[in-house]
């Protein structure tokens, strides 16, 4: 199977571009967007002003190119704990992902305006509801997509096969995204599984398949967009499959070093997703570091005030542990929080 | 109100087909789906009918998978739906569970009320109709133990329509389970057209002063045959469907206990950890004081339920059964 592919390792455009000029901009913001969520998440995690916190570094192409195809209002993100990037780029405030990774309820809950589901822990249990969310759209005569998320070693659980089966048979409008990003915490691809290309898997559901990749942002951007586009005319599911490296630990507590080599991720980094980006719009003549400075600024800015608005929220209260439980508190529940509230 | 209505005698599986009629008349919302209960109608009957009359997109058949089919359901329900899922038999909800613990009872609580799944899960579940192995199951207390959800066990047709229609109405998840046992054993007046029972109340089946029995589902039959060989040599036994095991309501129950003194509780899963534990514990913890005697639990044994039907009335719980736990209580 090819591994579709816009630009060399160095950003050089391999062939024509199917994005404006404008929408290459739009991309490169949009990623160094997240690497700096990302960077600064990390930094505020060895603060101790963050939980344990799963970093994205290297894969944010391959989250910020589907996420740039969607409508946060109106198409559906699934993700799992890796997609910060995707979940910044959908809509989801930077100061609520800030909350939710120091696993504040107050971060819990995307805005009214943004249909993005709590990041997932358990792997690949969201697949076959957002094959349902898919398929209500569908039935309620929309046409909304939902795009789910989740790694490599995730294809090895039971709920894939359910969720691609289902939304396979029913037509649903959903696009599955594998960040096959070479380890499961330790385990490598290889002993997840003996097919080369996770995209291969699709054959088994009758649905298109494709290999991308994943660090090569106008690639990921144009292969979702085609996804995308089939979904919302009623053809069906896509499985992508985005070829990416996870360059960071698997979370702050991981130590990498104990399973893979530093030859290994260096060769990654060589291929990082943003600085073939800024190659690419330099390419083109679309940048200038002036731009570049700019940029980190204003990065810089909107972060820190997200920081302040985080940190202005409250500390959840005891009794808000037998909340949102049920719509309406059930005698236990209720019995519980006035404890809780010293009233009983 | 309903008793003023006008009555059909039904079974059970009728009553139930009843209610999703009704619910799939009275809200588009609602979708009813899960293995063969489409063109089939289920493998008890209970959706027959449904597909010809609502159409496909409406009533619809599932691949064989219930992980998919609970998770398809809470995506459903997350997205604006009120699905109503059949597992085909409770035994085989197994393969859902981390779809139940995981999601299913948390998803109001982990995106602080965003997104929530009002989902009905109906399950056949329990023994006394000689089924193959897995087919027999009562694992109402795996699914009472999920923080989120809520379980009703219907005893009567009349019961099992109106609970069901407010397990539809209901914003939160509903496990639904139905004594296969009862699905055609029973039959009952069933008030005409659409209405509702509350969840969470558990009601007082047969009075009595001499002991409680607390029961649900398919024990209330076997409870109340038990109370009738008592009444007959003059003892009055005071018979509680629960009918919903969480909520609880735990007044109904010790409300009993205050009146009777003495308590059987009779369920047919395995006995250790089983819902009976929780009704003695709450027993224990509330009406300690009008006890007479030690709280007895009458349950299936702590085996699997055994797949050789010749044996089986031996591991559901029976009225020589429940009356032998009746005697201890009384002579304690």
């Amino acid at each position: 199977m090819d591994t579709v592919q816009y630009l060399d390792d160095h950003g050089k455009p391999l062939r024509d571009i199917p994005l404006s000029h404008e929408e290459l901009l739009q991309g490169y913001r949009a990623l160094r967007r997240a690497r700096h969520f990302d960077e600064r998440a990390l930094v505020l995690q060895r603060q101790g002003r963050l939980g344990v916190y799963p970093p994205f570094r290297g894969q944010e192409a391959a989250q910020v190119g589907v996420a740039l195809c969607l409508k946060a209002d109106h198409d559906w993100l699934l993700p799992s704990y890796r997609e910060s990037a995707a979940a910044l780029t959908f809509g989801m405030p930077i100061s609520k992902l800030i909350l939710s990774w120091r696993a504040d309820p107050a971060g819990w809950g995307a805005p009214p305006d943004v249909n993005m589901v709590q990041f997932y822990i358990p792997i690949a249990t969201q697949i076959p509801q957002a094959a349902g969310v898919a398929h209500a759209q569908r039935l309620l005569g929309k046409d909304a997509v939902a795009a789910v998320f989740i790694g490599d070693g995730g294809t090895s659980e039971g709920d894939f096969h359910e969720g691609l089966n289902f939304a396979s048979v029913f037509n649903a409008p959903l696009l599955v995204v594998v960040q096959n990003n070479g380890w499961a915490i330790s385990v490598p691809t290889q002993k997840q599984m003996k097919v080369q290309r996770i995209a291969q898997k699709a054959q088994g559901y009758g649905i298109p398949g494709v290999t991308v990749d994943g660090n090569d942002l106008v690639a990921v951007w144009s292969v979702a967009r085609e996804a995308v586009a089939r979904a919302r005319q009623g053809e069906g599911p896509t499985l992508i499959e985005a070829l990416t490296y996870r360059v960071a630990p698997h979370t702050s507590s991981d130590d990498p070093s104990r399973y893979r080599t530093e030859e290994e991720t260096e060769r990654w980094l060589k291929r990082d997703p943003i600085l073939r980006m800024k190659n690419c719009l330099l390419h083109l003549g679309l940048w200038s570091e002036a731009q570049e400075a700019e940029l980190t600024e204003a990065l810089e800015g909107e972060f820190l005030a997200a920081v302040e608005e985080a940190d202005q929220a409250k500390e959840p209260r005891p009794w808000e542990i037998v909340e949102q439980v049920y719509l309406e508190m059930q005698p236990d529940q209720l019995a519980a929080w006035k404890y809780l509230r010293g009233e009983a | 109100m309903i008793a003023e209505r006008e009555t059909r005698v039904l079974n059970n599986v009728q009553a139930i087909n009843e209610a999703l009629d009704l619910a799939l008349a009275q809200d588009p919302r609602v979708v009813v789906f899960g293995e063969d209960v489409g063109r089939m109608g289920g493998v008890f009957r209970a959706s027959d009918g449904l597909q010809q009359k609502y159409g496909e997109q409406r009533v619809f058949d599932t691949p064989l998978a219930e992980s998919g089919i609970v998770g398809f359901g809470i995506g459903l329900a997350m997205a604006g739906l009120r699905p109503v899922a059949e597992i085909q038999f409770a035994g085989f909800l197994y393969p859902a569970l981390d779809q139940i613990l995981s999601h299913l009872g948390r998803m109001r609580h982990r995106t602080r009320g965003r997104f929530t799944v009002p989902m009905v899960i109906r399950a056949p579940y329990g023994g006394g109709v000689k089924t193959p192995e897995q087919h027999a199951d009562s694992p109402e207390a795996v699914l009472c133990h999920v923080p989120g959800v809520k379980v009703v066990i219907p005893a009567s047709p009349e019961r099992a329509k109106g609970l069901l229609l407010s397990a539809i109405e209901d914003p939160d998840p509903v496990f639904f389970l139905e004594a296969i046992k009862l699905y055609r054993g029973v039959k009952g007046e069933v008030p005409e057209g659409y209405y509702t029972l509350p969840l969470g109340k558990a009601r007082v089946v047969r009075e009595g002063q001499a002991a409680s029995l607390f029961c649900y589902g398919g024990m209330v039959e076997v409870c109340q045959k038990a109370a009738e060989v008592a009444a007959r040599e003059g003892v009055g036994l005071e018979v509680v469907d629960l009918e919903t095991l969480v909520p609880l309501d735990t007044e109904t129950i010790v409300a009993s206990v205050q009146k009777t003194g003495r308590a059987v509780v009779v369920y047919e899963a395995m006995r250790t950890g089983g819902f009976g534990a929780e009704i003695a514990a709450r027993i224990a913890e509330e009406a300690l004081d009008y006890l007479q005697a030690p709280i007895v639990r009458v349950a299936g044994w702590d085996a699997p339920y055994p797949p050789f039907s010749a044996v089986e009335n031996y591991y559901r719980p029976d009225a020589k059964r429940v009356l032998e736990a009746v005697r201890k209580v009384l002579t304690h």
